[in-house]
């Protein structure tokens, strides 16, 4: 019921403007893969290529371990939700969702408006369509809204139609173009509940683009990081969070962002950072995650000389913004929710595990410092 | 609670405009020229005529004998109304699907074009912008029968030549194929516009649902899309074929022997070389019934099966 999504090399050229560039991936039979990145990323394409809707301009695609690249959408065996649904607005739910099956299983002439019902033969294949769509509404809680038509519904009743015209053909493929952008925020948390449980029930691989971070770190078996038209890194959401290989994909995921700073302005400027300038070398960035910062006293690790800049309480924790005293980078630490004596304007001193530091050189790429023999107090495996 | 609805209420249900609340009087007032201006341009002719059609007044005499409904009943046995008002229908039926149908499928080959688009857009809306007369003289000119370049090509071929507007049987269908032509690239532009309103998501959503074959998608996504569309087309087409009388008058003046007579040139004859002002307003206002009964029957039907 689930097959294999094997992306090679896939390029794709508007002219003299490159979208996709070598863009390479597996996807895993039964794997919920998220494609995320900012827009213009190119990753609403490579999926319009998937499902056969835009051609590649090289590079290939194979669904199941067999190349598609000839076949029209079709025969494919992939179905697509849209962002904006791309309901039929002339058609109840129900009859949106028994297209994809009518068009495969009844001959034209059955298919005609009016004259198509008198079709001699198709009775039960009729029967049969009208079961399935049953059931796909009642996967998703629709079957109430089968009479109805789409400009009757609210968004969440249109984007579960737009789900059950996918589901109702069982197709091994399921690709996803933002299907949660259009609805309001509230929704969407529930919907991305229902789209993961969906994703179990029925076994069968999902493709699911968003440029939301939390859609992608929250569903995902993988999660394929996108920018300028190239997969910058495909991993799981904990390892994505913890070990960025690059520092576009560390900046993209974790909200509030990551601390980037120049190496000098954390080494050269904090007197306790002094012993990891030589084991530091050749590194032009160093980041680390808000929550690695600590503002108690006695913490462990370096200090940092900050100013405070705003202080933001959520209620579960709080969010202190600081500027360093060399060169006035903005640092953001989270802290748990309790009592702060902290204002704007004040000094603090930012404790940092070095540990917690991920250094990446002057092209964005990450270093790995495994291989480096550590000379200060801290030891690293 | 209870003063809160009295302070409300009536300022809610005053007309307002830039803040201010305006007394009914001024209101009316402000609104006198406009209607006059309808009045009398529009709601009064109508009813000078439907009071004219109930006369036996002649153009120029002093004169006005009423006659009650005697200009009606004259009408149900006069061969030559109703032989108008058949070829009329009979054009009606014959420009309405012509120019309707050409003017789709040209606006969805244009819509199907990576290049030049504008330019046949153009084209085919060039014969809108032309005076009717001057084209309908054309035409003539091009399908006459012993001089036109039509029979003469015929004629080069070794076919038998054909003089369309010479010909009772041939006549009716001459003017409608000009009416076609003319009125096809009008509401090809209306199409067009109503197919940049389909949403491409939509297309593609029926691709991946199996409608691989471009007649399918046609039937299934466009045409359905295209209803509102199709309805403000049909109306106004019919409308405009109904009103056919520049091209009759130019080209055949009804004829050959009454082949091409149709409504409002039968209507013209009668007032105006005749001076019947009666007979004449009788027939103005039966046109005007089958205009207003068409007009109403194409928004019933047509907006039931257009919702959404």
């Amino acid at each position: 019921m689930s097959a294999a999504v094997e992306i090679t090399a896939i390029e794709k050229r508007y002219g003299d403007t490159v979208s996709l560039r070598s863009a390479s991936l597996s996807v895993r039979p039964g794997e919920f893969m998220t494609l995320v990145g900012p827009s213009g990323c190119g990753k609403s394409t490579l999926l319009r290529i998937i499902a056969g809707l835009a051609p590649q301009t090289s590079g290939e695609i194979a669904i199941g371990g067999e190349p598609v690249d000839h076949l029209p959408p079709k025969a494919r065996d992939v179905a697509m939700v849209f962002q904006s649904y791309a309901l039929y607005p002339h058609m109840t739910v129900a009859e949106n969702i028994a297209t994809p099956l009518r068009m495969r299983e009844l001959p034209r002439g059955a298919r005609l408006p009016l004259v198509g019902r008198l079709w001699p033969g198709v009775g039960e294949r009729r029967a049969r369509i009208r079961e399935a769509v049953g059931r796909a509404a009642a996967m998703v809680e629709i079957d109430g809204l089968l009479a109805r038509r789409p400009a009757t519904l609210s968004g969440g009743q249109r984007q579960r139609v737009a789900l059950a015209r996918a589901i109702v053909r069982h197709p091994r493929v399921f690709l996803m173009d933002e299907p949660l952008s259009n609805l309001d925020a509230r929704l969407r948390v529930a919907m991305r509940g229902e789209i993961t449980a969906l994703h179990k029930k029925l076994g069968a691989t999902f493709i699911y683009v968003t440029h939301d971070q939390v859609e992608a770190m929250t569903m995902s078996s993988r999660v394929a990081v996108m920018m300028d038209g190239g997969i910058v890194q495909c991993a799981s959401p904990a390892e994505l969070y913890a070990d960025p290989r690059d520092l576009r994909v560390a900046r993209f995921i974790g909200s509030p962002e990551i601390n980037v700073l120049p190496l000098d302005a954390l080494v050269t400027a904090n007197a306790g950072f002094a012993p990891f300038a030589a084991e530091w070398k050749g590194a032009a960035h160093a980041a680390f995650r808000p929550e690695a910062l600590s503002l108690v006293a006695d913490a462990p690790g370096l200090a940092v000389a900050c100013r405070v800049e705003r202080v933001e309480g959520l209620g579960h924790e709080t969010l202190v913004f600081l500027r360093t005293e060399a060169g006035g980078h903005p640092l953001t630490a989270r802290l748990p929710a309790g009592a702060f004596a902290l204002f704007s304007g004040d000094s603090a001193l930012a404790h940092l595990t070095p540990d917690d530091v991920l250094l990446f050189d002057g092209a964005g790429q990450r270093l790995d410092r495994r291989h480096v023999t550590p000379t200060g107090g801290y030891a690293h495996g | 609670m209870a003063d809160i609805v009295l302070t409300e209420a009536p300022a809610a249900a005053r007309p307002r405009r830039l803040g201010a609340v305006l007394p009914a009087r001024v209101a009316y007032a402000m609104a006198i020229p406009a209607v006059a201006l309808m009045v009398l341009t529009v709601l009064a002719p109508i009813v000078v005529m439907l009071a004219m059609s109930f006369t036996d007044y002649r153009f120029g005499e002093d004169a006005i004998p009423f006659v009650g409904l005697d200009n009606y009943l004259q009408l149900l046995n006069d061969r030559t109304f109703r032989r108008a008002l058949f070829n009329t229908f009979a054009y009606v039926a014959m420009v309405v699907p012509g120019s309707v149908i050409l003017g789709l499928l040209l606006a969805v080959l244009i819509d199907g074009l990576d290049h030049g688009g504008r330019l046949y857009r153009l084209v085919f809306f060039l014969p809108v912008t032309a005076t009717v007369v001057a084209l309908a003289m054309v035409w003539k000119y091009l399908l006459h029968g012993t001089i036109g370049p039509f029979n003469l090509l015929l004629v080069a071929l070794g076919l038998p030549g054909i003089d369309v507007f010479g010909d009772r049987s041939l006549a009716l269908a001459g003017l409608a194929v000009i009416n076609i032509w003319s009125l096809a690239g009008f509401n090809m532009v209306l199409f067009s516009a109503g197919l940049t309103a389909v949403p491409q998501d939509l297309y593609d959503a029926a691709a991946i649902d199996g409608m691989d074959d471009k007649l399918d998608r046609f039937f299934s996504v466009t045409l359905p899309l295209l209803g509102p569309t199709m309805m403000f087309v049909l109306v106004t087409s019919t409308i405009t074929a109904f009103k056919v009388f520049d091209t009759v008058a130019v080209i055949t003046r009804g004829g050959p022997r009454g082949a091409s007579d149709v409504l409002l040139y039968t209507t013209y004859l009668e007032g105006f070389s005749y001076f019947r002002m009666g007979s004449a307003a009788a027939m103005t206002t039966v046109f005007l019934v089958i205009m207003l009964v068409f007009a109403w029957v194409q928004a019933r039907v047509l907006d039931r099966r257009v919702h959404y």
